[in-house]
């Protein structure tokens, strides 16, 4: 139920904030070294901090319950047991991987 | 195919449901989704594998076409996988059938626009030479 909630959640915020970063994040590579300067202060920013970690998360929670979806799609998965551990591995996973792809970066925020 | 004019069962479930046209929709965002699967990998490994994440690097990275192609994918299957999912929440809770239409249709000029958009940023990017 929850699982399948935030599928919805995080589908929309990456559909609106993650595709608004990704467009920007290209237009900053495109306009050259001060206006992928000005992006980088952003995105380092608190707020830009929350957002891209926040992003972070939401894409590898709808990624693992998308996966989710499609073995359902098949027929397979459907036992209550078995559902209910798959959707806690994608909250677990999604965190995992969340802190696998900030931790390293720690360092560089200072 | 028109509603009503079916004559088989599968046809009659075709064109049924609250997206009005059947199982295209929930195919192909499902293949979108497969294809975001394979360039979601991509990037992750490819960001991960460069030297480094500035600029320059960057864009040196999306100039050659083994970063400006995916990357141009990426950014169609995203906006239209995007787009899709969406288009599934507006038709589940927008009721009136005029409102439907005006939300899908903002959505639709929206998708395209930032598609458009981040596919100029990629040409600027590989064609440009302004790096």
């Amino acid at each position: 139920m929850l699982v399948s909630i935030l599928h919805r959640m995080t589908g929309a915020a990456l559909s609106f904030a993650g595709l608004a970063m990704l467009v920007w994040w290209l237009l900053a590579i495109a306009g050259g070294a001060n206006s992928y300067a000005s992006f980088s202060k952003a995105a380092a920013h608190p707020i830009g901090l929350i957002v891209m970690v926040g992003l972070t998360w939401a894409f590898f929670q709808h990624l693992l319950s998308g996966i989710r979806h499609l073995v359902m799609d098949s027929g397979a998965g459907f036992e209550l047991d078995t559902n209910k551990r798959f959707a806690a591995l994608t909250l677990v996973g999604s965190l995992f991987l969340t802190l696998l792809v900030w931790i390293p970066q720690l360092g560089a925020i200072r | 195919m028109s509603l009503g004019q079916s004559a088989t069962p599968l046809g009659k479930v075709t064109g049924l449901g609250s997206a009005h046209h059947g199982g295209e929709h929930w195919l192909s965002e499902r293949v979108t989704s497969a294809a975001l699967l394979l360039l979601g990998a991509w990037l992750i490994a490819s960001l991960l594998f460069l030297p480094s994440r500035d600029q320059q690097t960057l864009a040196e990275w999306l100039s050659a076409p083994s970063g400006a192609v995916p990357m141009a994918l990426l950014v169609i299957a995203a906006f239209k996988h995007a787009l899709q999912g969406i288009k599934v929440v507006v038709d589940d809770y927008v009721h009136v059938e005029g409102n439907r239409f005006a939300a899908n249709t903002l959505l639709l000029f929206l998708a395209i626009g930032g598609a458009s958009l981040a596919l100029f940023a990629l040409g600027r990017i590989a064609f440009g030479g302004a790096a």
